[in-house]
């Protein structure tokens, strides 16, 4: 191409030094040129796509070859697992809060301290699989510095037929909306206030799970669990039986193409036996208590989405909200948290125990634009009532609701990775208003993993 | 226990007659299941030619119809990956499973294109198996329907001969199609085109056309205005005379190609329910054939 170009510039600067007949003679000697170089272009574009053409025909050749040694082994039948790793890291902007917890709660579980400034969240490791044709098994790793936790393994049945399955190991209980999803899976940086005062996290349970699904257009499904019950709110014990059962049932539908629900009630049951928790006394010193009886809780979830003709890749939107009422009774003893700090119930105090408590949280979630979503939660706790027995005279009834008001925006480069930034205005301890931040990055490494509703 | 036993009884007729469930991912296979199948299924398509395939959310009302099913009709190649397992583990019913015979993926059938040479996400959605839009060559859809007749025949034995006759007619009334849209679309053979994502290579390779860019710089990502800047610079020195996107993608991209290089954007059906004129797998080529002569220079 270069040459025609360079010799039309050579013969355009020399053409001032021709003129007249011989001005006409060049014109014409230039169009055949020209004309003669159309026609090698021409006959070398039609060489080009013969070759293209061949090297099409021998290439769905080679696939038909490919594909057909493919077929002579069994598809789908890869005998290694599906294994992902989610790394997740934060940036938190927090107050230098001692010791969080809810007021009027009594803390759930091992609490884990906010860390202020950069830190690592739990790295999951996850790995599925189908076992035989009547298993399939998932197990989930959380691994932190100098903790690693079980947090789901399980098999589950495939093959039991008439809409039955049958779960067994340790798996995250089936109550409620969020209770099944894993922290990486949240719309916001950090756990409701429901689910922190009900369970820490979420429910989880070594036991076993019957579900059913019923052979209707309207999705309904039924789940009864039983289980060891040593996750809070109860306690681990040494017993043989089941130490806790959940019921639980479900709805679900759409309204047209671009809108669909689902509707939930579960309950559970569980023993509690001197779980250990921490209350201020009335003078405002640290206790520890100890409460032994029964708790059971009713949760109510409901989640509604919306995209436009149903295609959630532009644009969507998602609204959920839980409720919670738990009720606990039995006994509450109380003593020195700290020996040299004595509280009212120095030399241990036993009480009766009654409490009846609620609470929801209500977030929406809208994509307002491809990998863009924004979201608002609010959370609401009800003290209810509580009734300490003989300690009412060493520990404070409140009256106070912890609330609190979360802002989130989040970008999702890809399906695989997601940033995320928070802003909550947390109320949830007396006295406190707390402005926090935060930062998140989530990344899934590995199998693609497929989310639930 | 008797009036159970009765009402047993008097429902067994019912289920004895009741219809075949198929549980079609995809619209064009709802569409061909529904040729073949006729009265003796009850067709189910789980998403529609405005949704993107590869990403659905697992909705309740798709468990619930995946528990009635008994034969699953699925793309297969990866497609379905971000949302049909989610339903298998849901909805307890053990006939679709994969590798029961209730589960029929498409793309078995077929020698898929666009193998990828390097498995790696940093080259963006890839898929193992190659590019899964199967269903935009005529000619895999009479290998997929083949393949159907036999699994339907599979399935329900009492029908077998109703499936093979009406698929032994639609297999005639297809290849005549087929033989006439070649011939109109003869004048196509090495047109230079653009396309949105990949959606169509089979479409493409089946007409003789050729794909000169992809406006998505890596498979399932969104292209970015720099990125369709570069695409446009590129098309100068390799011009196309279209660019091509599925219906239910965003019109965005693509419309802003077409401006900047002076050329028409079209929105191909991709599958039945594209728009008004494919309502069928015939109206689906018919159009798309139309389109394509309509805008060619």
């Amino acid at each position: 191409m270069l040459r025609p170009t360079f010799l039309l510039a050579a013969l355009t600067v020399a053409l001032p030094a021709y003129a007249g007949n011989d001005l006409d003679a060049l014109r014409a000697e230039l169009r055949e040129m020209k004309a003669a170089y159309e026609s090698r272009i021409q006959a070398l574009e039609a060489r080009l796509q013969q070759t293209e053409a061949h090297t099409a025909a021998a290439a769905a050749l080679a696939d038909t070859v490919v594909h057909q040694a493919a077929e002579a082994t069994p598809a789908g039948n890869r005998l290694n697992p599906d294994i992902s790793l989610i790394l997740q890291g934060r940036y938190s902007h927090l107050d230098d809060v001692e010791h969080r917890a809810i007021t009027g709660f009594l803390p759930a579980g091992h609490g884990h301290g906010a860390s202020r400034g950069f830190s690592l969240d739990h790295t999951e490791l996850v790995m599925s699989a189908s076992i035989d044709p009547y298993f399939r098994g998932y197990f989930n790793l959380a691994l932190l510095d100098e903790e690693i936790e079980i947090e789901e393994a399980w098999f589950q049945t495939t093959g039991l037929g008439n809409g039955f399955s049958l779960k067994g190991g340790r798996f995250l209980s089936g109550l409620g909306y969020q209770n099944e999803q894993h922290p990486h899976a949240w719309d916001f940086a950090d756990n409701s206030l429901m689910y922190r005062a009900l369970f820490g996290e979420a429910y989880g349970n070594d036991g076993v799970q019957l579900k059913w699904v019923a052979p209707t257009e309207l999705f309904m499904e039924f789940g009864a669990e039983a289980g060891r019950g040593a996750n809070f709110p109860g306690t681990d014990r040494n017993k043989n039986g089941a130490g806790s059962h959940v019921l639980f049932g479900h709805v679900g539908g759409d309204v047209g193409a671009s809108n669909s629900w689902r509707a939930g009630l579960s309950y559970l049951t569980t023993q509690a036996s001197e779980r250990d928790g921490e209350l201020e006394d009335l003078d405002g010193v640290a206790a520890e208590t100890l409460f032994s009886g029964r708790s059971k809780a009713w949760v109510a979830d409901f989640v509604w989405k919306w995209a436009p003709s149903g295609n959630a890749a532009e644009q969507n939107f998602k609204f959920a909200t839980e409720y919670f009422r738990r009720t606990e009774s039995g006994t509450l003893a109380c003593d020195d948290l700290d020996p040299l700090d004595p509280s009212r119930c120095s030399g241990g105090s036993t009480g009766d125990y009654q409490s009846t408590q609620s609470g929801f949280y209500a977030q929406g979630v809208y994509q307002f634009m491809p990998r863009w979503r924004t979201g608002y939660r609010y959370d609401r706790l009800d003290p209810g009532a509580v009734d300490f027995g003989l300690n009412s005279v060493n520990l404070p009834v409140t009256d106070y609701a912890p609330t609190r008001h979360s802002l989130m925006l989040d970008y999702s480069p890809s399906e695989f990775s997601r940033l995320r930034l928070q802003y909550s205005k947390d109320q949830s301890m007396e006295g406190g208003r707390e402005n926090q931040w935060f930062v998140q990055v989530i990344h899934s490494l590995g199998a693609h993993g497929a989310h639930t509703f | 226990m008797k009036r159970l036993l009765v009402s047993l009884i008097l429902w067994l007729p019912l289920v004895a007659h009741a219809a075949l469930n198929v549980f079609a991912c995809e619209p064009e296979w709802a569409a061909l299941a529904k040729e073949i199948g006729g009265d003796d299924v009850k067709v189910y398509a789980a998403t529609t030619a405005l949704q993107d395939p590869h990403r659905i959310e697992a909705r309740p009302s798709l468990i619930a119809q995946m528990r009635r099913a008994n034969l699953l009709v699925c793309t297969g190649a990866e497609l379905e990956i971000g949302w049909l397992p989610v339903l298998l583990q849901n909805a307890n019913n053990a006939a679709v499973q994969p590798g029961r015979p209730g589960y029929f993926e498409a793309s078995r059938v077929v020698p898929l294109l666009d193998k990828p040479a390097r498995l790696d996400r940093a080259e963006g959605d890839v898929h193992a198996a190659g590019n899964p839009h199967i269903h935009t060559d005529p000619r895999n859809i009479l290998r997929v329907s083949e393949a159907l007749t036999l699994r339907l025949a599979e399935i329900d034995p009492a029908n077998a001969a109703a499936y093979r006759t009406r698929s032994q007619a639609f297999a005639v009334r297809w290849q005549a199609a087929t033989a006439r849209w070649e011939a109109r679309a003869a004048p196509l053979k090495g047109l230079s085109v653009a396309t949105q994502h990949k959606s169509f290579p089979y479409l493409l390779a089946w007409l003789g056309l050729r794909e000169v860019a992809v406006l998505e710089p890596k498979p399932g990502v969104e292209p970015s205005v720099g990125h369709l800047a570069r695409v446009a610079v590129q098309l100068q020195t390799t011009p196309a005379k279209m660019v091509l996107r599925a219906a239910y993608q965003s019109p965005r991209p693509a419309d802003w190609l077409a401006q900047r290089a002076g050329i028409p954007a079209l929105a191909l059906p991709y599958t039945v329910g594209g728009n008004d004129r494919a309502q069928d797998l015939f109206g689906l080529f018919d159009d798309t054939i139309d389109q394509l002569l309509k805008a060619a220079p």
